[in-house]
């Protein structure tokens, strides 16, 4: 399974976590749902559809929260016979970014992506470039850029 | 607080009552989750209870390859320590975990923990 990413400071900290918590497929992504970094996909029309799925749950999960007058909620489980999915935001200095986390249940747990997240979440915070500036995705260069960040995280 | 939690409180106090425990915890072998715990400062809950778990999980492919059953109590001893570990008899899906001094009275730990899995079966 490789490990790949279009901002190569989310790379090492993936790897890691990766390794650590023994997830099987990962997305690191803004909350737009641009994808910074994967692990494990191997079709591009599978991380486009994770990360608008991904986003779009935050999105909702955010509202909902806003609506309770409450801050957003930290992570989102959800388990299924044999694999699970965990979404949860992270703040970096690149801004506030995404996770989507699925694994085996007969290989990691939801106490072990737990763990590993925190250290995945101090990780990327501590790696993110402090002085830049997150670049805003203007309409007219979203394919081309969403082109570029594919070839780039499937090595084409 | 419920019957049921207060009863796991219970059942957790009397394991972190033998001299030399430093923390009792009830987790869900499954997820890694803390169910219930009694913890000295400095013992980290999350950590232990989903490492754990996963440790349970091997355990257990490894006893079933080996052809002895389910496991019934593991004691790993370490240089500063030891972890104590009873899962629930019947597989009901909870480890009764204490984590102890070296030189703990380790027989009297396992009688609690069997007692403490007993009562959360």
């Amino acid at each position: 399974m490789t490990t790949r990413a279009v901002e190569t400071w989310t790379l090492e900290p993936l790897v890691k976590f990766v390794k650590e918590a023994g997830s099987r497929l990962v997305l690191v992504m803004t909350s737009a749902g641009q994808v910074l970094a994967q692990h494990g996909f191997s079709r591009a029309v599978d991380v486009m559809s994770a990360a608008a799925l991904g986003a779009a749950i935050m999105a909702s999960t955010d509202e909902m929260a806003r609506q309770l007058h409450q801050p957003p909620f930290a992570a989102l489980n959800h388990q299924g016979e044999r694999h699970g999915i965990f979404l949860a935001g992270l703040a970096t200095a690149r801004g506030r970014l995404v996770a989507l986390v699925v694994y085996d249940l007969d290989v990691s747990s939801l106490g072990l992506v737990q763990l590993f997240f925190e250290q995945l979440a101090a990780d990327l915070q501590a790696a993110s470039p402090k002085d830049s500036v997150p670049k805003q995705v203007l309409a007219a260069d979203f394919e081309r850029q969403l082109s570029d960040s594919l070839n780039t995280l499937f090595g084409r | 607080m419920t019957a049921a939690s207060a009863g796991y409180g219970k059942a957790l106090d009397l394991i972190t009552r033998v001299r030399g425990v430093r923390g009792a915890m009830l987790v869900s072998a499954e997820d890694g989750i803390v169910v219930a715990e009694q913890l000295m400062e400095g013992i980290k809950g999350p950590a232990v209870s989903a490492l754990a778990a996963s440790l349970a999980t091997r355990l257990r492919r490894a006893m079933e390859a080996a052809g002895v059953g389910a496991s019934l109590f593991w004691h790993l001893q370490a240089e500063q320590g030891a972890l104590l570990v009873v899962p629930t008899p019947g597989g009901g899906g909870t480890l009764v975990v204490a984590v102890a001094e070296p030189d703990v009275n380790v027989g009297l730990v396992r009688l609690e923990l069997l007692r403490a899995a007993e009562v959360v079966a």
